[in-house]
């Protein structure tokens, strides 16, 4: 039966990962200019390569043929040709991964365990000095745009303080000793970036688990608990936690959504070489195939990462794991 | 010597609009293996008191007054490390609507065991098969303790949790409105089962529910409060043959009797008083058919009126 | 609703955002009045990114124009682009939410996975994206913003419209014999409003964040000054490692107070509306 419910969902996902392939296939014919009226702009090419294009990119059939040669071309991991870089777009892609799952990967864990953190001892001390500055403190965080706050940090780190790197994720031109000393110069750029992704996050997660909290501590067996003699820890630890986490399991995955929102624009704002700025650059620069390639995997990246946490919580909340039991 | 002995209780809430005197001057006792019924509407300081003896009190209740005795000690003495190494040991408590006393994310069985283990310093395996034995006697069969409480039934639960209750053997068990939420015929054999602890076990039971009708059976006194006061106490006896005071009178007329005439039941006109501003004088005068000028003005002091029998009213006064 | 209105007068926070929402919108209709500005103008080279001192307030742009009167004209387009965006956005989500919920069956599952399907495309993407496609005129950014945030609503009013649709006094009016329409339009959404109100204060917060965000990503409308905009060209032109705070700490500090100001306010009505919240 688990298994069974496991599978559905992994169905599901993939129903969905095949509507968002439907979904930007014909997001992108709906380009004013398609790729052969890019290239003859130039004034190079004749009729004759034209043609010989079209026929290379399958334009000339209709569009549910052009529709399979896409997934086609896909499950054979050609995502086209970057204009920009004039490589393939599976290449550019993949040099930039690792640099935006570093960030991102970090500066979830900190949020989240910070968020955490915050939202506890809110709760917890809840209308007393210390809630009043951690929620304040949350809220301002959650309405300050990402990028902004970068520019701040920015100012205050690189222009007055002078301490670190504005932008990049190595510095050019340097020749380095060891890999140690290379490692640290990238971590010297990382800093940044990260506390500025870091601090962009805590608020909804500080803001919610403060709201989750103090429902959970609201019910009777809290009180139960209490009056059994347990320590307030205990009872924290025990009995309030298990239960304020369930809800954060969901979050958690929505806020993959809004993570990749994030990056793009932090890596752009410190110039960080990952996914995001490379999806700003391709914007910017109309490089339709990379900003396809890109857009793509985000949004896979997220329906497999909502789907993941779906399970994690059926596996987590008992009154779901029996249901069908 | 009384199990249980409350003197001039004084309760008080403080919120943003004032402070709200929740349970103002309360006094009732309890002997060991009897049981007692409080009774009265939604917001008379019934949960309030009971909260208050166990010291459980939420961040914005204060006992600001009086004097609760357990077995001759005065437990508002205590410090918190002290109650806590006391605590469902003294005094355990059933709540009302099982439905959320129960940890949702934790098996019954942990739940009971939890208290065993923390005052009997039993084993964890040990304390688990204790509370088998507990589920035993609660009438659940034995392997229920693996499962999950919404798993169980509304009447399993509240069963669940008596068993709870009982898990470090207390002298005295609190139900705080424990079969509110059930039908009738629950009701019935959640009432009965109580009933057949207590007495195996001689605990003291306090009894609170704001439905007279299910103490007759089970306690062998009773108080009635409104609005933070006592304003009678008895044995069941007195107060459902002899009730003195007018609210306790149309409390019981509240309630259809089988062999009496058929009639709708009358109700009680107006509301309970606002606790932050309570009337002056005895407080339920504004609603009181015989009220006259001398409860306007003047709180009305407890008077015995024959064996057990106490009221507060300036009618009792006059004809004695 | 009298209550309710006491409530809001009550809470502070409420009242901390209402005011100042009011003073940015007061000062968008009245301000360009005294710091007239015009986008497409450009200014004394002499003057670029000058801090502030005599004459300019909050000093000037890369253009050599006052960053005062940029401001304020910003704070027209920010709100007004901020409101129409949150309005096509709430008219969509409740439509749906409500006709999901209300149909049922076959209507309300297609509906519920398309918006399930909205939820789960990452928003800034999905809108640069668009953007790419549609333009960047000022009304396609509005349509952008509408047209991808109205999954949250849908879902929320939706729920409301499954709670409301079991009361008795529809269960009469559809014995009447009135007609899905009526029903939906005179029944449910009154009872559904309080919480769309609610929720547009927050997606109107969301909304501003957008189009800010999208303005410095370079797809704004250059035609129209808002204050995303003016963080664009004030990264764009090197305002940041040069340190010229006073051309983008303003328009930051300003999309902050604003945002805060209707996340206090939602925040506020959620504490109202969730009795759990509320203090004692």
């Amino acid at each position: 039966m688990d298994k069974k419910r496991i599978a559905k969902k992994l169905v599901y996902a993939f129903i969905t990962i095949f509507f968002v392939l439907l979904f930007n296939f014909f997001l992108f014919r709906v380009l004013p200019g398609d790729i052969v009226s890019m290239l003859s702009r130039g004034g190079k090419a004749t009729p004759e390569m034209l043609a010989n294009i079209r026929k290379m990119y399958g334009l000339d059939l209709p569009w549910y043929q052009q529709f399979f040669v896409y997934l086609k071309n896909l499950s054979a991991g050609d995502l086209g040709v970057s204009f920009m870089y004039k490589k393939p777009v599976l290449d550019v892609i993949g040099a930039r991964i690792l640099p935006t799952v570093v960030l991102l990967g970090v500066a979830e864990i900190f949020a989240i365990l910070i968020g955490i953190v915050f939202g506890i001892v809110s709760a917890w001390k809840r209308g007393k000095a210390l809630d009043t500055g951690l929620l304040s403190t949350s809220l301002l965080l959650y309405s300050m745009p990402t990028f902004w706050l970068g520019m701040m940090l920015i100012l205050i780190f690189c222009v007055y303080l002078k301490v670190l790197p504005i932008s990049g994720m190595v510095t050019p031109g340097r020749l380095f000793v060891d890999q140690w000393a290379q490692l640290q110069d990238i971590l010297r750029h990382m800093i940044l970036p990260m506390i500025c992704l870091t601090l962009g996050m805590i608020g909804e997660y500080a803001i919610t688990m403060r709201s989750t909290v103090i429902d959970v501590l609201s019910e009777d067996y809290i009180t139960t608990a209490k009056a059994k003699g347990f320590s307030d820890g205990y009872v924290l630890r025990r009995h309030a936690m298990p239960n304020a986490m369930l809800p954060m399991i969901t979050l958690i995955a929505i806020n993959l959504g809004m993570i990749v929102g994030g990056a793009i624009q932090v890596e752009t704002v410190f110039s960080w070489p990952g996914l995001g700025s490379l999806m700003y650059n391709a914007l910017v620069n109309r490089d339709y195939p990379l900003l396809q390639g890109v857009f793509l995997l985000s949004t896979v990246a997220v329906v497999f990462a909502n789907f993941l946490s779906d399970i994690l919580y059926e596996m987590v909340d008992p009154r779901v794991r029996s249901m069908g039991g | 010597m009384n199990l249980l002995e409350v003197r001039n209780l004084k309760t008080y809430f403080s919120t943003t609009k004032g402070m709200l005197k929740a349970v103002d001057d309360v006094s009732f006792h309890l002997e060991s293996g009897q049981a007692l019924g409080l009774v009265g509407e939604s917001g008379c300081g019934k949960t309030t008191s009971a909260l208050s003896i166990a010291r459980l009190l939420p961040k914005e209740g204060r006992i600001v007054g009086g004097e609760i005795f357990l077995d001759g000690h005065d437990v508002l003495l205590d410090s918190e490390n002290e109650l806590r190494k006391r605590r469902w040991r003294d005094v355990s408590i059933i709540f009302q609507g099982a439905m959320n006393a129960l940890n949702p994310v934790l098996t019954v069985g942990e739940q009971i065991a939890e208290a065993i283990v923390l005052h009997e310093r039993l084993s964890k395996e040990e304390a688990l098969k204790k509370s088998q034995e507990l589920l035993d006697l609660v009438e659940i069969p034995k392997e229920r303790y693996k499962r999950y409480p919404h798993e169980f039934s509304g009447g399993m639960k509240q069963r669940a949790m008596i068993a709870m209750a009982l898990a470090c053997d207390p002298k005295l068990i609190i139900g705080d409105e424990p079969t509110t939420a059930l039908d009738v015929m629950i009701q019935a054999q959640i009432l009965n089962l109580l009933e057949r602890l207590r007495r195996e076990r001689s605990m003291g039971m306090i009894l609170i529910t704001h439905d007279l009708s299910i103490l007759g059976e089970t306690c062998d006194h009773i108080a009635v409060m409104y609005a933070g006061k006592i304003v009678e106490t008895g044995t069941v006896t007195d107060i459902f043959e002899h009730a003195r005071h007018p609210y306790t009178d149309r409390l019981i007329r509240c309630f259809p009797n089988i062999h009496g005439k058929k009639a709708i039941p009358e109700g009680i006109e107006g509301y309970p008083p606002n606790l932050l501003d309570p009337p002056a004088g005895c407080r339920f005068h504004p609603r009181c058919e015989y009220a006259f000028d001398r409860c306007r003005v003047e709180e009305p002091l407890t008077r015995h009126v024959g064996g057990e029998h106490t009221v507060a009213c300036h009618l009792v006064e006059e004809t004695r | 609703m009298r209550e309710f209105l006491d409530q809001v007068k009550a809470n502070k926070m409420a009242l901390t955002g209402t005011i100042v929402l009011a003073f940015f919108v007061l000062t968008a209709i009245i301000g360009p009045f005294f710091f007239p500005f015009d986008v497409m103008e450009f200014g004394n080279v002499e003057d670029i990114l000058q801090p502030p001192g005599p004459g300019h307030i909050l000093g000037t742009d890369d253009m050599g124009r006052d960053v005062l009167g940029y401001l304020i004209a910003g704070s027209r387009v920010s709100l007004l682009v901020g409101a129409l965006a949150t309005l096509l956005c709430m008219v969509i989500g409740t439509v749906i939410g409500i006709v999901a919920g209300y149909s049922g069956k076959a209507v309300d599952n297609i509906l519920m996975r398309i918006t399930d399907f909205f939820l789960v495309i990452p928003w800034l993407p999905l809108m640069m994206v668009l953007a790419a496609i549609l333009g960047t005129s000022i009304w396609n950014i509005i349509l952008v913003i509408g047209v991808t945030s109205w999954a949250g609503t849908a879902r929320v009013v939706r729920a409301q419209t499954l709670s409301v649709r079991e009361r008795q006094f529809v269960e009469r009016t559809v014995s009447i014999g009135a007609g899905s329409g009526h029903i939906m339009l005179y029944h449910i959404l009154p009872n559904v409003f309080p919480l769309v109100f609610a929720s547009t204060i927050l997606v109107a917060a969301a909304a501003i964040t957008s189009e800010t965000t999208l303005s410095f990503l370079g797809m704004g409308d250059p035609a129209h000054a808002s204050w995303g905009m003016m963080l664009h060209y004030a990264f764009e032109t090197g305002a940041t490692s040069t340190g010229a705070w006073w051309y983008f700490l303003p328009p930051g500090i300003c999309v902050v107070a604003v945002v805060l100001a209707f996340t206090l306010m939602g925040y506020a009505f959620d504490e109202i509306l969730n009795p759990k919240l509320k203090e004692r």
